[in-house]
């Protein structure tokens, strides 16, 4: 189904690798009401039945080369943890493709999932929740080596295990503690212990420092690039931290309202931000060599995205907002070096 | 070996510290609840070698000594020392071993619900969808028939089929399918609603993206932390079940009266209230109030404990 218009609007150039994941259109609506009996309800406005939904996420084009650190970026309720779900299969999409090394994965069963399962890892936020609190760190760690490799002997699981342990920083002495023991940051290294287990070659990190204490977020995030180094990990990082963003990311793409509206290289992002969005983004987090704090400010709130939005997502809260951007969706344009933007003021040349 | 006894010691010291014990220390009702329930269980389960007879063995039982009063009244022979039923068996070897059988039932009911509600629990709130509406219109259904109702339909229905002494013969097995089969549903409720608390939580994600089997991720990491419900209404099942198959045994529905339970206890003795030999009931009516009374004492207290959260006192 992946038309050849989709990918050039892509700015895929021919000589571009196969990317590692690529996410095609996809969308995924959420029932407002999931316990009500009929998801409809009249709308006075429109004098007609409406079907409450949450557009999290709308037509998400993406790719992730390998080696690549994604990180993807905005504010609460963007749809980013919705998009980190959905490439990992807990979620199904509505509508759209995931494609996993060329082949689609967005409608396997458990069964097809399986040997994906070893190849994609996922890191969660909260430590306090991802690890199951009645096992041990070695019950933790044993149990999905054991299940991807049933022909291993109890010494080599047990060896694996120990080099697990070593290569995060658990001390293997108290493998035979639970969860509860250990504080947040050693909790989340056990947790990235687990990722690691199935020598994954791809892992979604879902703001896996964000509920950590500030002193030891870097402790983990520079264990994870380690970890990016020694295993050879592809990253989709997802964030609402643009300090960590720059100091983990390759690349970014900087999400609102379940669409992507930029995507470049992080040092291009981060000196020559194009979207109206992404520059307000940047100027809102403090910055000590910033000599003019809070130049753009936001009006309004992120709004709820109840309807499949007209035009462009950003347009009510956009100070470079016309009448096109009210009535057409921009489609992303590729500027330099795979630089992406989805305005319709980029592409005109107003800003 | 060596260190064998020093991880022993090392957990007998940490369950001495642990939150459990501390409560159990500063609660004196818990404590003498605890002490008469270990009173009590040990009792019966030493029936046949503190009992003063065998109330089973019909060469040791005299009609001559029907009807005789504790030792408390005037009457009263040392041989018995909580007096006699009508047909002259000892009171207190009676009681010991009635109480072996209600108990039997109760523990017997309560497994049996345990597992059927926990796996029809489970997997309701697991899957979801379609199979949790089926299983929990089912539970409506089911809790909208009283167990009493229930047990005399299939009480009668096996008497009338396979005669009475087939009754006789299998009764405890009888009562234990009648009382668990028509219990399960509070299990299965408890359960499905801890299983969606958990669900959601991350590390069944976790688990789900590790490409664990559904059951395992049910049995293995969600079970597990459901087991302090299961465990607090358990308590409160097995006084339910025991008063239950009091009361059917009390309309004549459960064991036959050569091999008593409590509740067929208190109905033959029933009988004999109004001509004065009022301790055949009511002696092992105050048993049973007594073990059913502490059972759920030390229920509300496990919950308590197990739920530090919850408000003081009756919810």
């Amino acid at each position: 189904m992946t038309q050849p218009e989709t990918l050039e609007t892509l700015g895929r150039a021919a000589d571009t690798p196969e990317p590692l994941v690529s996410v095609r259109r996809l969308r995924k609506r959420f029932a407002l009401h999931p316990e009500r009996l009929l998801p409809w309800r009249f709308d006075r406005r429109q004098r007609g039945w409406r079907r409450e939904r949450i557009h999290a996420v709308n037509g998400v084009d993406l790719d992730i080369q390998r080696g690549d650190a994604l990180c993807v970026v905005g504010e609460s309720g963007c749809g980013k943890s919705t998009l980190a779900r959905l490439i990992m299969g807990l979620v199904t999409p509505s509508d759209g493709e995931v494609h996993y090394d060329g082949r689609r994965i967005d409608h396997l069963n458990a069964r097809q999932w399986q040997p994906f399962r070893r190849r994609m890892q996922m890191i969660f936020q909260n430590p306090y929740a991802s690890l199951n609190p009645r096992l041990t760190v070695r019950q933790a760690l044993e149990e999905p080596v054991r299940i991807h490799h049933p022909d291993w002997s109890r010494d080599r699981v047990g060896a694996k295990v120990e080099t697990l342990m070593a290569d995060v920083g658990i001390d293997s002495g108290w493998g035979d503690r639970f969860a509860h023991e250990f504080s947040g940051g050693q909790r989340q290294r056990i947790a990235i212990a687990r990722a690691l287990s199935v020598d994954p070659e791809f892992v979604v990190a879902d703001e896996p420092v964000s509920a950590l204490d500030v002193s030891v977020q870097a402790q983990v995030l520079n264990l994870m690039m380690d970890a990016q180094a020694s295993h050879r990990l592809t990253y989709l990082f997802i964030t609402h931290d643009l300090a960590v963003v720059e100091h983990f990311a390759t690349r970014v793409a900087v999400m609102y309202l379940g669409t992507i509206c930029e995507l470049a290289d992080a040092d291009t992002l981060f000196a020559h931000p194009r979207h109206p969005y992404t520059r307000a983004l940047l100027a809102a987090s403090p910055r000590l060599d910033d000599a003019f704090p809070g130049q753009l400010r936001l009006s309004g709130e992120l709004s709820m995205p109840l309807q499949a939005p007209s035009g462009c997502v950003f347009r009510d809260r956009c100070p470079h907002a016309n009448r096109r951007c009210r009535e057409a969706a921009p489609t992303p344009i590729t500027l330099d070096r795979g630089h992406q933007v989805a305005c319709h003021a980029v592409e005109e040349g107003r800003i | 070996m060596k260190q064998d006894r020093a991880g022993t010691e090392t957990r007998w010291r940490r369950f001495g510290d642990s939150y459990f014990v501390y409560r159990l220390r500063r609660d004196r009702l818990a404590q003498l609840c605890l002490a008469l329930f270990v009173l009590m269980m040990a009792s019966i389960l030493a029936a046949p070698w503190i009992a003063p007879s065998n109330p089973y063995d019909l060469a040791q039982i005299d009609l001559l000594d029907s009807e005789l009063p504790p030792f408390w009244l005037a009457g009263s022979e040392p041989g018995f020392p909580l007096g006699t039923d009508a047909q002259g068996r000892d009171l207190l070897s009676t009681i010991l071993y009635g109480a072996r059988v209600s108990i039997a039932i109760g523990l017997g009911a309560v497994m049996l619900q345990a597992m059927l509600g926990t796996a029809l629990g489970l997997l309701a709130g697991y899957r979801g969808g379609v199979i949790d509406t089926l299983l929990m219109r089912l539970v409506d259904i089911q809790l909208s028939f009283s167990t009493l109702m229930m047990a005399i339909i299939i009480g009668a229905v096996v008497k009338t089929a396979f005669g009475g002494a087939f009754y006789g013969d299998y009764g405890v097995v009888i009562l234990i399918l009648v009382i668990g089969l028509s219990e399960w549903p509070q299990y299965a409720r408890t359960v499905r609603a801890k299983v969606l608390v958990e669900k959601h939580k991350d590390y069944v994600d976790a688990a789900r993206v590790l490409g664990y089997s559904g059951r395992r991720i049910m049995l293995r990491h969600i079970l597990p932390n459901t087991l302090s419900p299961i465990l607090v209404i358990s308590t409160v099942q097995i006084a339910n079940a025991i008063m239950a198959e009091a009361a059917l045994s009390f309309l004549g529905l459960g064991m036959p009266e050569t091999q008593p339970s409590l509740g067929s206890l208190i109905k033959s003795g029933f009988d004999y209230l109004q001509s004065g030999s009022w301790w055949i009931t009511l002696l092992p009516g105050l048993f049973l109030v007594a073990f059913v009374l502490v059972v759920n004492l030390l229920g509300d207290w496990l919950r308590d404990t197990l739920n530090p959260r919850l408000p003081e006192g009756p919810l």
